[in-house]
């Protein structure tokens, strides 16, 4: 069928997420101007950028949450926007994602969080029971299962967002801001937790956030997001020590420089 | 002028889009409804929220209004000497009119505002994107259960309504104002059809618990803007939902008698 096949060769080599020409706008603003780039199986891609530039926007398009205007996202070699609605929930199960603030249904306890992925696709009560108490050890918090959302910290809240974002053992992991908001030794645990599932599932990785340090931590690839395009995209090593003068800006932490220059420029 | 013409196009084009996102709304739920998985433990906790916990407030409105009904008519027919004919009045315009349509405004202030509240928090905080990101259809898991335990409780509420609002008739005009109770029943019974006018009102009532659940649904689904935003569809889904029962009570009601 057209537009279902990916353009680029089939089996090993293709990757297990790409971007294509990715286009949207929200009005008049412009937020996705052009993105590709794609994601091997077991790599991990981290996306850094200043706060605004709409990295989430991105992220939520991967899985299929938000509808470019333009291109094209590819799953495993299927463009999701060409598959039926029930196909497309059924891709969507290979994805686990981590929201910003967890995004727990706080309707629910977190042992309800966390089966919830599992007793939609049918698991049997006592593997739930199971599973769920292997997720929350992977994310270093035995013994919370009976507790209200409500009752839970941020650090704690992201790492239940983790454990059920991995409870139906999905092949391609999404984080939006894990550590945002967090101090310092939470942001440090929290990448610690990420490397180790990463150590366990060898899944498929993309990260979007602003901390400098984690992007090198957990990233195989770092790229900037500026302006509504992918500026840079290298290893951490080369990506701390480019000479653009962008990712110098971001990675320093200047006030002054292109990244600020364009956003004075729009505010005015 | 031409700020005038512009606001007033604003206007009419905002509820054309409200109408718009109503029936696409209608559409996307009826398909899912019919879809499994069916989650018959979450339609009872909202028949349960609907229907099961309103009967305080649907007992007092129904009842102060059959009441306050009885009184005014006794009053009135008393000029031309037709008290004899209060059970009559009391009963139609219960059955027919005010039980369903009073219902159905408590209901949308008690729930209406609930449902819309729940979602637009659910969306603003994520919730509902993280609903999709596992797999699951937010108006099925969502919608389909708060507006079908609509379509289902609102008749029984109505139905409840209808025999405490004569009840509370039958206190004042017996009680009160001293009509035989023999014959305030038989005239409340006699001129009551049990098709045209009970069901007549039960099946407004089920078109009252679509209505207003899914405005409820739909504002609170597309919430933007954090709290705030909660507020307005808060405010919007009660609004809407209680004028849409007016209108939508009158072209129902040219429709079925």
């Amino acid at each position: 069928m057209e537009g279902k096949g990916s353009p680029a060769a089939p089996g090993k080599t293709a990757p297990k997420l790409q971007a294509e020409d990715l286009h949207k706008s929200f009005g008049d603003k412009v937020v996705l101007d052009g993105i590709s780039f794609s994601v091997a199986s077991g790599e991990s891609l981290v996306i850094v950028g200043p706060s605004g530039t709409g990295k989430s926007v991105l992220l939520k398009h991967l899985i299929g949450l938000i509808r470019p205007d333009s291109g094209r996202v590819f799953v495993a070699g299927e463009d999701l926007w060409a598959l039926s609605h029930i196909e497309r929930n059924r891709a969507r199960k290979k994805f686990g994602m981590s929201f910003q603030e967890g995004a727990l249904f706080d309707s629910m306890s977190v042992f309800d969080n966390i089966a919830f992925p599992l007793r939609r696709s049918g698991h049997p009560p006592r593997q739930v029971r199971e599973r769920v108490r292997e997720c929350l050890e992977i994310v270093h918090l035995p013994n919370v299962e009976e507790k209200r959302t409500s009752e839970l910290s941020g650090g704690m809240r992201r790492r239940v967002g983790f454990a059920r974002a991995i409870a139906h053992e999905p092949e391609i992991l999404l984080f939006d801001e894990p550590n945002t908001g967090l101090d310092p030794i939470m942001t440090e645990i929290i990448d610690e937790v990420i490397l180790e599932m990463r150590e366990k599932m060898k899944p498929t990785i993309v990260t979007i956030t602003h901390h400098v340090e984690s992007a090198r931590k957990i990233g195989d690839r770092v790229a900037l997001l500026f302006g509504g395009k992918l500026l840079y995209d290298a290893t951490p090593g080369e990506f701390l020590k480019a000479q653009d003068p962008a990712v110098r800006q971001f990675v320093e932490g200047n006030a002054q420089g292109p990244l600020t220059r364009d956003f004075e420029m729009s505010a005015r | 002028m031409t700020r005038i013409l512009e606001a007033i196009g604003r206007v009419v084009l905002r509820v054309f889009e409200e109408i718009g996102n109503f029936f696409s709304m209608l559409g996307r739920v009826a398909v899912w409804a019919v879809r499994p998985p069916y989650d018959l433990a979450e339609l009872m906790r909202q028949m349960v929220r609907v229907g099961y916990d309103s009967i305080p407030v649907v007992f007092v409105t129904t009842l102060f209004t059959g009441m306050v009904l009885a009184l005014q008519t006794f009053n009135g027919f008393a000029r031309f000497h037709a008290q004899n004919l209060v059970g009559s009045v009391v009963a139609l315009s219960l059955t027919r009119e005010l039980s369903p349509v009073l219902t159905a405004l408590m209901v949308t202030g008690r729930v209406g505002s609930a449902m819309a509240a729940e979602l637009g928090t659910m969306r603003v905080t994520e919730q509902i994107d993280a609903l999709t990101a596992l797999a699951t259809e937010p108006v099925q898991y969502l919608m389909v259960p708060r507006v079908s335990a609509s379509i289902l409780m609102l008749p029984l509420l109505v139905i409840m309504g209808d025999v405490v609002g004569m009840y509370g008739g039958y206190l004042v005009a017996v009680q009160l104002l001293g009509a035989n109770p023999v014959a305030y029943i038989d005239n409340s019974f006699q001129y009551l059809h049990v098709k045209d006018d009970v069901v007549s009102g039960i099946i407004k009532a089920a078109v009252f618990g679509l209505v207003f659940s899914l405005i409820a649904c739909v504002r609170g689904y597309y919430t933007t803007g954090g709290a705030e935003g909660v507020g307005r569809s808060t405010t919007r889904a009660v609004v809407s939902g209680s004028l849409s029962v007016l209108v939508v009570d009158f072209f129902l009601t040219k429709l079925l008698y």
